[in-house]
């Protein structure tokens, strides 16, 4: 298990916004009648997005009356699903796979990096405040190892100085490219491709 | 090596683009009316004549899971659920079928809950594959747009309606029973079998649960005919599988190939060979981290499917080879793994949730060369006292890659670990952590 620790400084109040109100209705009608509670992940999700990238506690209280649960059965979802931050993160909040694929490819180099460029401990803000960086386990993109994800997308086929120059954008403000950065296309075999021929650049 | 017409995922590699129009030019949503016209029974036993095995890891046959779906809706609605929470490390198949090949998904989806007779299906995605999850929700939007979902999807005359729902980080989802507490807006924490799913599963309903690759391989199953799937591979282990290729290798792919072929073949031919050479290979995991390792000396004739790999102790799983050469430490790989699964523990059942991190522990002091003689064998205890102690399958999970070190590792663990036991009187309390005290000398 892992561990999960709500945030000290907790804000007073939460609201969705009318943006939000408006996924929240969405996502609620995807479910059956009376099984309002399914979209409990969702909505914590929704949250998160709304509230610079986690969730205090009020928002908690909040979807719990929203979706008509107990509050303790929010703050359960939340606290066991490790992809909820309960504190705050960076604006460019970056995630480093260290798992076995990744790391006999040289995982622990983009950790360096990251310590290097951001911070020397997980969890903490940049200088700027603008970003953060944690290791996680396995990202299931073991293929294009080591890799790393910067918010929603997945950098990949990475080394430490690819790492570096990605980091550098960040802190800068820029979002890079997201996919392979050794210039392969998705999961096929670099220069050794076999199969599909005919299919080959089409 | 498998003829390029007779792979399934045409789009692997994503080459013609994953929208309706060329996903039809690859056969895609061709006759899909055909298909479900031939009736539910035709289409079952047809799957089952394929002897099609669940590709989400334990292989069970899928006509025979998808015959015990009640064959009249009581009550209570039919579900089918889709397992994409591909969280094993070593297993990146189900991401490109979800973003290069979704057509092959959607219409699955349709088959398969015309003949379990479910009109919601859910699609469970792992949340770090958002933007994944996204190209998902495109295609299934253009399939509504284009009257292949819906009412009267595909002209099928049965109505089905597909949703999205996102987990968020947690291993233990793809756990089939965590998947449905989750699903349901709970903790995923696995729960007792029985009740099986097919008859008690999401809601209280009757709910069939099936991996990404299962379904999508589906609806070319039906085309080609079951006979021409099963004539791939070799009995009960029949036809395509994707493989993930990973770790020490010069080209790393996903590459689709048929069941059965040798390990050799694919480490050379498609991933580029090992690092170093063939002779700088030390292990390989041919199936995920939970698979138990085989060393070099059986990878050279060890072909890959469900029964060869039980044969040598370990499983084909999820098809994710790792790949580890002689730079690497192979104890340290492991510890890492263990890490994994102490992290991922669910939390529900003790020896899991306890043994885990003793597990983890134990690995990294072996790794550092810390250990004394005696923890090797207390290790291998640990594990036996996890795996079949524990609700769902996690305990042989994080068991089995354990096991598998100290059956072929063995020795390198113990050269690298000869300090004494701190007791040296012999106790007979073995799982005492604070054995010390017990000797007034050591206190």
């Amino acid at each position: 298990m892992s561990l999960r620790r709500p945030a000290k400084d907790q804000p007073e109040n939460f609201e969705f916004n009318s943006s939000s109100l408006e996924a929240a209705n969405v996502i609620v009608a995807k479910y059956p009648e009376g099984k309002q509670q399914s979209a409990v992940m969702a909505l914590l999700y929704i949250a998160q997005k709304q509230n610079d990238n986690w969730i205090p506690l009020a928002a908690m209280k909040y979807i719990a009356k929203f979706l008509d649960m107990p509050y303790i059965k929010v703050y359960e979802v939340a606290t066991f699903y490790t992809m909820y931050n309960l504190a705050p993160v960076g604006k460019y909040f970056v995630q480093v796979c260290t798992t076995t694929p990744c790391m006999i490819r040289g995982a622990n180099k983009l950790v360096e990096a990251c310590k290097e460029k951001i911070s020397e401990n997980e969890y903490e803000l940049s200088n700027n405040k603008s970003c953060s960086w944690m290791e996680v386990e396995c990202l299931g993109a073991c293929v294009n190892a080591p890799m790393m994800q910067i918010n929603d997308d997945y950098y990949e086929d990475l080394d430490k100085q690819k790492t570096l120059d990605i980091l550098d954008k960040i802190l800068n403000g820029e979002t890079p490219k997201p996919g392979s950065y050794r210039g392969r296309v998705n999961n096929e075999p670099e220069n050794n491709r076999k199969t599909l021929m005919d299919f080959k650049n089409a | 090596m498998l003829k390029d017409q007779d792979r399934i995922f045409q789009n692997l590699y994503n080459d013609k683009g994953s929208d309706v129009s060329s996903s039809q030019a690859r056969g895609d949503w061709v006759n899909t009316k055909e298909i479900t016209d031939k009736g539910r029974d035709w289409i079952i036993n047809e799957i089952k004549e394929s002897q099609l095995r669940g590709r989400g890891g334990a292989g069970f046959p899928t006509g025979l899971k998808w015959s015990f779906a009640p064959k009249e809706v009581g009550s209570r609605p039919h579900y089918l659920v889709i397992n994409g929470d591909e969280s094993e490390p070593g297993t990146c198949k189900d991401r490109d079928i979800l973003r290069f090949e979704p057509h092959k998904l959607i219409e699955g989806c349709l088959i398969a809950s015309y003949a379990v007779q479910a009109h919601v299906c859910y699609i469970y995605i792992r949340g770090e594959y958002f933007v994944d999850g996204q190209k998902l929700q495109a295609a299934i939007d253009e399939a509504y747009e284009k009257k292949l979902l819906g009412k009267n999807a595909a002209g099928t005359g049965w109505d089905l309606d597909i949703y999205i729902h996102y987990g968020a980080g947690a291993y233990i989802c793809g756990e089939e029973t965590a998947l449905l507490e989750s699903l349901e807006g709970k903790k995923g924490q696995p729960r007792l079998k029985p009740p099986f799913p097919a008859l008690i599963g999401l809601y209280g309903c009757p709910t069939i649960i099936n991996n990404v690759e299962t379904i999508a391989v589906v609806p070319t199953i039906l085309r080609r005919g079951g006979k021409w799937f099963a004539s791939l591979g070799r009995e009960k282990n029949t036809g395509t599988k994707i493989f993930c290729i990973s770790g020490n290798v010069n080209t790393p792919c996903n590459v689709e190939e048929e069941m059965n072929i040798p390990l050799k073949e694919l480490i050379e031919v498609h991933a580029g060979g090992v690092i170093g050479g063939w002779d700088n290979l030390q292990a390989v995991i041919p199936g995920g981290s939970s698979m138990p390792l085989i060393p070099k000396e059986k990878c050279e004739t060890l072909t890959m499917d469900f029964d060869s790999l039980m044969a040598e102790k370990s499983g084909l799983g999820t098809a994710g080879i790792v790949v580890i050469n002689k730079d690497q430490d192979i104890i340290k790989c492991m510890a890492r793994i263990a890490r994994f699964y102490k992290h991922e523990s669910c939390g529900q059942c003790t020896p899991c949730r306890e043994g885990s991190g003793w597990m983890w522990r134990m690995l990294e002091r072996m790794a550092k060369g810390d250990a004394t003689k005696d923890e090797v064998d207390m290790l291998g205890d640990v594990t036996n006292q996890i795996a079949g102690h524990t609700i769902c399958a996690f305990g042989e999970g994080s068991s089995w890659p354990v096991q598998g070190l100290l059956r072929h590792f063995k020795k390198e663990i113990e050269k690298r670990n000869n300090l004494d036991p701190i007791v040296q009187k012999k106790n007979s309390i073995p799982y005492l952590v604070d054995q010390h005290l017990l000797d007034k000398k050591n206190a």
